[in-house]
């Protein structure tokens, strides 16, 4: 279904992209199906901010299209970024043209489009560094016989501007690589746009996290929340504490991240314009820890003895600060971002409440029974030492509903499906910037096209001022391990996470279902062409299905 | 893998007659390992080491099936990679090579089928002894040799150190049930052949034996038919592409075979036929608005002569296609609009003294269909539409229970046996339908044969069957949406009942057995958090 052969005659008219329909909705809305139709924009997912594509036509011909750096580009040659981008999205256009022998056809086919000039306009492209959550991702595309010119501030705008000149191009009925006359100029909505996965309940091999990275870049995802240990496994391999992945991972050799792993990790993702944030969660969420540092979590109390199980991390002794700070210190020099996430999230008190030990030590602080103030010591401790590491933190919602000090550039993760927007209000109230997740849990399912679920949440609709919408810097999919490993990732994910990743990219009036449906539906064919397994929305076909099992 | 002592163990009876040295050990790596659970089984903690290199199939001397048996040949090839997972050289010794203590799976069938297909009739029992250093595998049929050869399969495990063992076994192992059914739908989502080749061989692994294949519907027509082969150009997604051509269902047939599979052809109509109105002009039923034809179509037309010469021609071919004495007629969810549309439909309606009632038109297609199949000595199923607005079917008609409460389904059962027709369940088990958490439960604890009825209408019930239908469905998503949670229904309809009622007993096994479908390359998702020793290595 991706670039249909009545693509191009569709395009009557000259169509800018301004939809102004604004639909009325709510949850409890019966999902209609979409009635098949095709897009005037085509195949482009997340539908750019500004489009305006003509009934022109140019040819492509694999043999003699090249994409290369403009003349007075501030990157060059030596920026491998750009370079390794230019060789990934030549193949991606013509890999199955090339296949066919066409580029042996030389001039035969006439070429009306010969180059796309890549342009970085300011004078460092950031070509060497990492991407961070005030990075410059716009672009500016005109697509033009004989040249196209993608014109972007940085290297990422020019990342997300190859991916979209790639979403431009179709086949014509004749199976010839066709372009429309094209303008774009596009920039995120929403500056953090992430997707969570988490390899503590189940594993996840290296191969499935970077094909994953892959189709986050189709997508413009531009952060990997590295959910990477929880309470099942620990599977990151620690220089530190090599003891924690020894005793805490399912497998100590099978079943763990390497540190070369991981680096491979960081530069796979930053090569694609992508963060990389870990979340090393706690005091809750740590039973794998325990297996590896012994009296890090406190011991539960069966009456007026310890039963054997352990609780949450051990907030009352100096101890467990030490190895905070000693385990934070080797993350810091690990993940390059600017952020951590330390999690905060669900920690269950009944533990704490039993060691008498605890007791104690509450009463010494004056936390009376209120068991959330503990919480909040440990948290406030753990907060310090991260502070001191030079790095930001991301913390889940219950940090700030309990009441924590927390630095003012903290991003507080909304999660709790209850009161989204009296949660949004309050966070960005006090100040805090936050990222939504709540509307977007992918690991729970439901029969049918559940995507327009997450399509038409909006991250905006709380009542706030400008300024506490300003706040609200993104959102994030996440999909919890529980039911996922290998087998079945990869297709529950896409093209279920692409809904949100154009509500996260595009216009907030970008939400006609219909326009969405055909474009996602094509859309997803070309992630099922590039290799990804992106299950179907609905009934149909792709020209090429999936050719793995 | 879990660490279990086996309680209920008895000793194998020709123990005195052992002279190799046992393995003995008291904290085997030893689950219950047969998925589906075998109706008698009983082992020892005296294990045997397994060595690839010392392993062999062998015919038993007074066994009909002998070497040459085609069908048994390439099970043994096939099971032996299974068997011996990490092993490069994946191919069995011959039997004349020499080796000092070869472990020998002794096979001995009674009728050899070698050459012959699966049917609705034949035994799938066995017999297996692993004892004195040896298994001795017994079946009446091919059909149970290769049911016993999976078992075996399955009974093999390897340590820490990648060591084989086997433990000492006795199985007596027959089906439930007969028909055990896995539909797919090629219509809505065309499959790739390799998908579909894919679930057969899982399908073995789970003791499935009828491929239900539904094959057209109203979304595509990808049955390439040499008798028309304007079906498929124009009413498959593609007509190149996106097509079954004669090869590909001869490999299908084929692959199924080997496994010990029935392929049942469903061709459904009259309704859910849009896709072939496209290569067959003048077989659908032109709807009107008013007094002119809309340009849409409906069910086929039941008032045209030519609509049953055309169905003739076709399951003429069909039936040869398909070697099956079985083939699928549909008949379900025909909408009734069109047809009251039509002027010429209301006049044959008139005609034939069917006053207003469309169900009776649509008994007189049905009925028509039947007759054609009988008369190709085909038996016919059908969805249970065609019970429910009809009395007058051939006794031997199957129909096919998919819709209804718990309470409805029940009724169903009861009314269609009452009637004396057999029957196949497939409601309880539309796995398509996708839910949060572990709904391989919901699977597992279907009762088929609880419902009021006597003994003679139980044994009416002659199995049930797992539909995928496709509407959300392709290569994508196939195998980890299907397995494990086809699994659930495999146990429920081959093991008894009573050994495996309990969900908390099933779950380590499940469990156990999803991580040796990963082994062996099949998708299958996982049922809750933990690992496998082995992760699926794809994407």
């Amino acid at each position: 279904m991706f670039a249909t052969l009545k693509f191009a005659a569709l395009l009557l008219a000259v169509v800018v992209c301004w939809a102004t329909q604004d639909y009325d909705y709510n949850d409890a809305e019966i999902d209609e199906e979409p009635t098949l139709g095709d897009s005037p924009y085509g195949s482009l997912w997340p539908l750019p901010q500004k489009v305006q594509i003509s009934t022109v036509v140019f040819k492509l011909s694999g043999a003699s299209f090249h994409i290369f750096d403009a003349k007075a580009s501030s990157s060059g040659a030596s920026c491998r970024l750009l370079q390794n981008a230019y060789r990934r999205y030549d193949e991606y256009i013509f890999t199955s043209s090339r296949k066919q022998g066409q580029n042996k056809s030389k001039k035969a086919l006439a070429s009306d489009m010969s180059e796309l000039q890549v342009w970085i306009t300011s004078a460092d492209s950031e070509c060497d560094s990492y991407p961070s959550v005030t990075s410059d991702e716009s672009y500016k595309l005109s697509v033009d016989s004989p040249v196209a010119v993608l014109k972007a501030p940085k290297v990422w705008g020019a990342l997300r501007g190859l991916e979209t000149f790639s979403q431009l191009v179709y086949k014509d009925e004749y199976g010839a690589k066709s372009i429309n006359r094209t303008d774009i100029h596009d920039f995120p909505r929403f500056a953090h746009r992430g997707l969570l996965l988490d390899t503590s309940r189940h594993f996840l091999p290296i191969k499935v996290i970077l094909a994953n990275l892959e189709a986050m870049a189709w997508n413009k995802f531009n952060v990997f929340h590295w959910h990477i240990v929880d309470d099942p496994s620990f599977p990151y391999l620690s220089r530190t504490f090599p003891q924690l992945s020894q005793h805490g991972a399912y497998h100590p050799y099978t079943h763990v991240y390497t540190p070369s792993d991981v680096k491979m990790i960081i530069e796979f993702a930053r090569l694609r314009g992508i963060r990389v944030v870990p979340e090393f969660d706690t005091p809750g969420h740590t039973q794998s820890w325990g297996k590896g540092q012994k009296d890090l979590l406190t011991p539960c109390y069966s009456g007026a003895s310890p039963s054997g199980s352990f609780g949450p991390v051990n907030p009352m002794l100096n101890t467990t600060y030490d190895f905070m700070s000693m385990f934070f210190k080797e993350v810091n020099t690990v993940f390059p971002d600017a952020y951590v996430h330390l999690g905060g999230d669900e920690v269950d008190f009944s533990c704490w409440k039993s060691n008498p030990d605890i007791q104690k030590f509450m009463e010494q602080q004056g936390f009376g029974t209120d068991y959330s103030k503990l919480e909040s010591f440990y948290i406030q401790r753990l907060l310090d030492i991260v502070t001191t590491t030079n790095k930001g933190y991301m913390i889940w919602q219950e940090v700030f509903d309990n009441g924590v000090k927390l630095k003012s550039d903290t991003v507080v993760h909304v999660w709790m499906g209850n009161k989204v927007e009296e949660e949004l209000q309050k966070v960005t109230e006090a100040g805090f910037t936050t990222i939504l997740s709540a509307p977007w849990y992918l690991d729970y399912i439901s029969y049918g096209q559940d995507w327009q679920k997450f399509y038409r949440a909006e991250p905006l609709s709380f009542k706030g001022t400008d300024a506490q919408k300003k706040l609200v810097i993104g959102g994030e999919a996440c999909l919890w391990g529980e039911y996922v490993d290998a087998t079945n990732l990869t297709p529950r994910l896409w093209p279920r996470a692409s809904a949100v990743g154009e509500r996260l990219w595009s216009d907030r009036d970008v939400r006609d279902l219909n326009d969405a449906y055909s474009r996602l539906a094509k859309h997803r064919c070309r992630m099922v062409q590039r290799g990804i397994p992106a299950e179907p929305l609905f009934t149909g076909y792709c020209a090429h299905e999936y050719k793995g099992v | 893998m879990e660490e279990k002592t086996i309680s209920n163990s008895r000793r194998c009876y020709k123990q005195w007659l052992c002279f190799m040295v046992l393995f003995m050990s008291f904290s085997v790596i030893y689950v219950d390992a047969v998925w589906p659970m075998p109706q008698m089984i009983s082992s020892s903690m005296a294990r045997y080491t397994l060595n690839p290199r010392e392993f062999i199939f062998q015919y038993s001397s007074g066994s009909s099936a002998q070497p040459g048996c085609s069908l048994l040949d390439s099970a043994f090839e096939r099971y032996f990679p299974l068997i011996f997972t990490d092993y490069r050289a994946a191919r069995p010794r011959q039997h004349n090579e020499w080796f000092r203590f070869p472990f020998t799976v002794v096979v001995h069938v009674e009728r050899a089928e070698c050459e012959g297909y699966p049917d609705a009739d034949s035994s799938e029992s066995y017999k297996l002894s692993v004892c004195s250093g040896q298994a001795a595998l017994r079946a009446e049929t091919v059909w149970g040799a290769l049911r016993g050869l999976e078992s075996f399969s399955q009974l093999v495990y390897q340590d820490d150190f990648g060591e084989y063992f086997v433990n000492e076994t006795e199985i007596e192992d027959f089906p439930r049930f007969q028909f055990r059914g896995i539909l797919l739908d090629t219509s809505r989502h065309y499959l790739p052949l390799h998908a579909i080749l894919k679930t057969l061989d899982a399908m073995s692994y789970n003791k499935f034996n009828v491929f239900h294949w539904h094959i057209v519907d109203d979304p595509s027509f990808p049955y390439q038919s040499s008798t028309f082969p304007d079906l498929s150009s124009k009413g498959a997604f593609h007509p190149s592409t996106h097509v079954y051509t004669q090869i590909d269902v001869k490999r299908v047939i084929a692959h199924a075979r080997l496994r010990g599979i029935r392929v049942l052809a469903e061709f459904d109509s009259p309704g859910h036929t849009q896709s072939w109105g496209k290569g067959q002009p003048g077989l659908l039923t032109p709807c009107y608005k008013g007094t002119v034809p809309s340009g849409t179509f409906g069910p086929v037309n039941p008032a045209n002569s030519s609509s049953y010469k055309f169905m003739t021609h076709l399951f003429k071919e069909v039936t040869s296609v398909f070697p099956d004495s079985y083939v699928h007629l549909g008949g379900d969810e025909v909408d009734f609009t069109c047809w009251k549309s039509n002027p010429d439909v209301r006049g044959f309606m008139l005609k034939m003294g069917f006053g207003t009632d469309y169900t009776k038109l649509e008994s007189y297609y049905m009925e028509n269909m039947v007759n054609i199949t009988k008369g190709l000595n085909k038996t016919a199923i059908v969805w249970q539409d065609v019970f429910d607005y009809h009395e007058k079917i051939p006794v031997d008609t199957v129909l096919h229970i998919w819709k209804g409460s718990p309470g409805q389904i029940q009724q169903e059962l009861s009314s269609i046996t009452l009637a004396g027709y057999r029957v196949i369940l497939a409601a309880p088990w539309y796995i398509n339908h996708i839910d949060y958490g572990q709904d391989w439960e919901k699977y597992y604890t279907i009762q088929p044969l609880n419902f009021t009825g006597t003994e003679q209408q139980k044994k009416l019930v002659i199995g049930g069957e797992v539909c995928m239908w496709g509407e959300y469905v392709d290569a994508t998503n196939l195998s980890p949406r299907l397995w494990p949670r086809a699994s659930a229904a495999g146990e429920r309809l081959w093991s008894d009942e009573k050994m495996t009622s309990s969900v908390i007993d099933a779950f380590p096994r499940l469990v156990d057995f999803r991580c040796r479908l990963l082994r062996r390359g099949i998708q299958a998702e996982p049922l809750f958090v933990g690992h496998c020793r082995h992760e699926y290595q794809g994407i």
